[in-house]
């Protein structure tokens, strides 16, 4: 096992890119995530790389698009108002089926907003968010050092599955300064990348390309061939993480940031012999629906509280999860605001009171 | 026999989806020569815009990659950067990359960056049935100018070559036409320095190309052609620009 060491979340992810092989990183300066690229700037020279700072997000995506053409692990980074000028570009990877890792350090919005964390960028990370027919998968750290492992893990699936993937932070996270063992390079099988654009040397030309005009089908078969491996996805790369579930009677369910205030509320009502848990979405699609409906369907399990920083997003697909077997409750600050462990506590004790829930 | 024309090797044997007298088919053809010519159809990547030559990769055997409206010179940038020993070539038409794409042109420009780019001035907008374009003369009539262009609603038409003449990077701008065939061989030559400057490693060349568009000028063929020459090539005027290589310090 390596070294313990402290770093910023935002200065570790990179680490973990570089560890992945990642050689190229794009990007357009936004807080909180600012960082990221002065530390690519240092570093991918030191590893024969190349930064480069792009004239806009919406550049930063399509220069993505140019480097996974040739094959090459890259990546971008932004936060909210840059992720969304770059959602365009995002489905157009998404429909020529390129591989990129995005990362987001999520701020409070709509609009300008503030530079707070914030988790409000859910629905658009998990419903595609560009136009068209498509998912990409989404990765939710809650700590540095799973920030920074993560990395691997996202230019992996993204290189397996040949699609872009968001990782999701705030700016907690990214700006937070934790102890991390760094990650080893992994050691998955990588499909061989047979559509890379290298010049046409002994092979037959290959085109790289979201457009579908013909046959009139062209394109539905084509997204039929997307949701097949997007079931294929659902089926096999659902993470999460479930804490002290098997006795709860009342399931928190939370990501990243927010996850840790609940973890800390939860070990308070513990105290008080009340058996609470949760689960923590590593993945925010595909969404670990299964053992939601799975605990929903458990009588000892009496409701769900959903936990989030916006003013209830995820919500939605517990509730699809949960499938109206078990009341669902909602806790979340938005604007940037973060949850308080003490009104969160109260919050669960509402529900704990609302359902009688003894302590034990 | 003695073999004075073909069809470049380059080219695919495909009939083309471009209309009678559309300056995109002459300006593929003169490409694909330079390619055959440089011997580089091995090394070379287009990038297509979107636009009425989106599907330039079907006819070229050559690697090839869409590029999302106006953003062929960031995916140029992207490709060019991780692969500096391959060539590419980036196609835009004016609406890509003068109006939707300028900030990626002039950035690119700035950069430097080693790509050769294509730009096909028709003074409208192909694929989408004839809109007003950046490029369109005052008092042409479009879809969206149907008065003819106002500078005062719509503004002046962008000189692209003078705009980038401004920057100190690039290496090469000059600004050719096809509507006669004297200009259209001076063309291929133009996109063979831009290309060997590429190979050479001199950085950005920017090769404007004046061209024709009968179907949405609502012309003829032919009367497209002179209107280039009597119209357009008279606000655009031909020539060279910049030429690193004709320079001293390249020598
Ligand atoms: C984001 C976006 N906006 C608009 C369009 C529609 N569109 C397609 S091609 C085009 C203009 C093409 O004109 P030009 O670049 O001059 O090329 P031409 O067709 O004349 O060769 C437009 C506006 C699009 N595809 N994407």
């Amino acid at each position: 096992m390596g070294e313990r060491i402290l770093m910023r979340g935002n200065e570790a992810l990179c680490e973990g890119a570089i560890i992945a092989g990642c050689k190229y990183y794009f990007g357009y300066p936004i807080t909180p995530q600012n960082e990221i690229p002065a530390y690519m700037a240092n570093r991918l020279p030191e590893v024969g790389g190349v930064f480069l700072q792009a004239e806009s997000e919406i550049a930063s995506i399509n220069m993505i698009w140019g480097a996974g053409c040739a094959g090459k692990r890259a990546m971008t980074s932004s936060s909210s108002p840059g992720i969304s000028l770059m959602q365009e570009g995002i489905s157009y990877l998404a429909g020529a089926e390129l591989p990129a890792v995005i990362v987001n350090m999520v701020r409070g919005g709509p609009g300008l907003g503030n530079i707070a964390p914030a988790q409000s960028d859910y629905f658009q990370s998990t419903r595609g968010g560009g136009h068209g027919d498509y998912y990409v998968i989404v990765l939710a750290p809650a700590t540095v050092e799973e920030l920074t492992h993560m990395m691997v893990d996202a230019f992996d699936l993204a290189d397996i599955y040949r699609t872009p993937v968001i990782v999701l932070g705030d700016g907690v996270l990214g700006q937070m300064t934790e102890p991390l063992v760094l990650p080893e390079p992994s050691t998955r099988v990588i499909p061989e990348k047979d559509y890379i654009l290298d010049g046409a040397k002994n092979r037959k030309p290959r085109t790289i390309k979201s457009l579908r005009l013909a046959p009139q089908q062209a394109l539905e078969d084509h997204n039929m061939e997307l949701k097949k491996k997007y079931e294929e996805i659902m089926k096999k790369e659902v993470r999460y993480e479930g804490y002290m579930i098997d006795d709860a009677e009342i399931i928190v369910v939370s990501f990243g940031t927010s996850s840790r205030v609940c973890k800390s509320s939860i070990q308070m009502v513990r105290e008080n012999g009340i058996k609470v848990g949760m689960i923590r979405p590593v993945t925010l699609w595909p969404f670990p629906s299964e053992i939601i409906s799975d605990l929903a369907k458990n009588t000892g399990v009496r409701a769900f509280l959903d936990v989030e920083m916006n003013y209830g997003q995820m919500i939605e697909d517990v509730k699809l999860s949960v499938n109206g077997e078990k009341e669902v409750h909602f806790y979340g600050r938005t604007g940037g605001m973060l949850p308080d462990e003490n009104e969160l506590y109260n919050k669960i004790m509402e529900v704990v009171n609302e359902y009688c829930i003894q302590e034990t | 026999m003695n073999i004075v024309y073909r069809r470049p090797e380059s080219l695919k044997k495909k009939t083309m989806h471009y209309c009678p007298g559309c300056g995109h088919s002459i300006i593929h053809k003169l490409i694909a020569s330079v390619i055959d010519e440089l011997q580089i159809r091995e090394d070379t990547i287009i990038v297509s815009p979107v636009g009425c030559s989106v599907l330039i990769y079907d006819y070229f055997e050559c690697d090839g990659t869409e590029s999302a409206h106006g953003r062929a010179q960031a995916v140029s940038t992207g490709l060019k950067r991780v692969q500096p020993d391959k060539l590419v070539i980036c196609y835009q038409g004016d609406g890509d990359l003068a109006a939707i794409g300028t900030s990626e042109t002039i950035h690119s420009a700035n950069r430097g960056e080693n790509f050769t780019v294509i730009f096909v001035n028709n003074a409208i907008y192909g694929m989408t049935g004839g809109q007003m374009a950046p490029t369109t003369l005052i008092g042409q009539k479009t879809q969206t100018s149907p008065f003819g262009r106002d500078p005062v609603l719509a503004g002046y038409p962008l000189k692209m070559c003078e705009l980038l003449n401004q920057l100190k990077a690039p290496a090469y701008i000059e600004r050719v036409s096809v509507h006669d065939v004297k200009n259209t061989i001076k063309t291929q030559k133009a996109i063979k320095k831009g290309l060997s400057y590429q190979m050479n490693g001199m950085g950005y060349s920017f090769i404007e190309v004046l061209s024709m568009c009968p179907t949405n000028w609502g012309t003829a063929p032919v009367q497209a052609a002179q209107w280039v020459k009597e119209h357009l090539a008279s606000y655009y005027p031909l020539g060279v620009f910049r030429d690193n290589g004709a320079s001293e310090e390249y020598k």
